[in-house]
């Protein structure tokens, strides 16, 4: 005979947080459960996009100024973006939390096409930095030289 | 004496917190720093400018909002590695703070609160007087 009994709540709840929890760190492990998180072994995380003219690279820099980064274009396709952000330095007191990272990160990834690196520009506003990066001429990009006999 | 300051959330790491119609909310990353005078409260509030953030306290929690603009409307998003949308905590508060000086200011997408602790609960020296 095959009876249902409910579990009072009291014991079912332990199993569903721990499977929960379970869950959680394996997502964690994956780096799924939080596009955020995920990238949290890379820092910053990029966003990159494209107009007709221009490849965008935004990074979140919160606290940063422009002087505190070091941003290269390299053979014209690769970028490095490399900083450094310090811990405020506070004397006499406790801290209770630090959710925020600190230290001395670079980035270096390749660029999608060819870019004019001579006419690369950076803005940070409001912890916000975007690079833009003028795309090279197709013509230019793609110019093959051809040998005659 | 130590300032009851305790995250609502129980996950506390960034994390995206809802999904609305308009978007995804975060939970900014702060953090906390308590000193004799006052317990400082820095928030990562990346694209949030003054006009966008309110900061609010309702006895007793204190809620911080920003709102941030899509910064990626019509555009060709070639590689993402993270997402765009406001920021949203709020913070229980223990009444040793002084909330009439509460304050608050935001510089290149930081906030700092500032809490300050009323007079009765600041370690105090007792001037020991003799026979």
């Amino acid at each position: 005979m095959l009876t249902t009994r409910w579990q009072p709540l009291g014991t079912a709840w332990p199993e569903t947080k721990r499977l929960q929890k379970e869950m959680e760190q394996w997502l964690r492990r994956v780096g799924m459960n939080d596009p955020r998180r995920s990238a949290q072994s890379v820092y910053p995380p990029l966003n990159l996009w494209e107009d007709d003219n221009n490849l965008y690279v935004e990074a979140e820099l919160p606290e940063l100024e422009l002087t505190d980064l070091e941003i290269f274009v390299d053979g014209d396709n690769q970028l490095s973006i490399k900083g450094e952000r310090k811990q405020p330095e506070r004397e006499n007191g406790t801290w209770h939390r630090q959710e925020r990272s600190h230290g001395k990160f670079s980035r270096l990834g390749e660029l999608p096409q060819y870019v004019d690196s001579e006419k690369v520009t950076a803005e940070l506003k409001h912890g916000v930095l975007t690079i833009t990066l003028p795309k090279r001429k197709e013509s230019k990009a793609r110019r093959v030289e051809v040998k005659a006999n | 004496m130590s300032t009851t300051l305790t995250p609502e959330e129980t996950r506390s790491d960034v994390t995206p917190v809802e999904r609305t119609s308009g978007g995804t909310t975060y939970s900014p990353r702060f953090d906390i720093w308590e000193d004799n005078d006052e317990t400082i409260l820095y928030g990562d509030l990346p694209g949030v400018t003054p006009e966008d953030l309110e900061v609010r306290f309702e006895n007793p929690v204190l809620t911080i909002h920003g709102k941030v603009s899509s910064r990626h409307n019509d555009i060709k998003l070639l590689h993402g590695e993270y997402g765009i949308g406001d920021f949203h905590r709020t913070f229980t508060i223990g009444e040793a703070i002084d909330t009439e000086r509460i304050s608050a200011e935001l510089k290149n997408g930081v906030v700092t609160v500032h809490l300050p602790k009323s007079e009765k609960v600041k370690p105090r020296r007792i001037e020991v007087t003799c026979c």
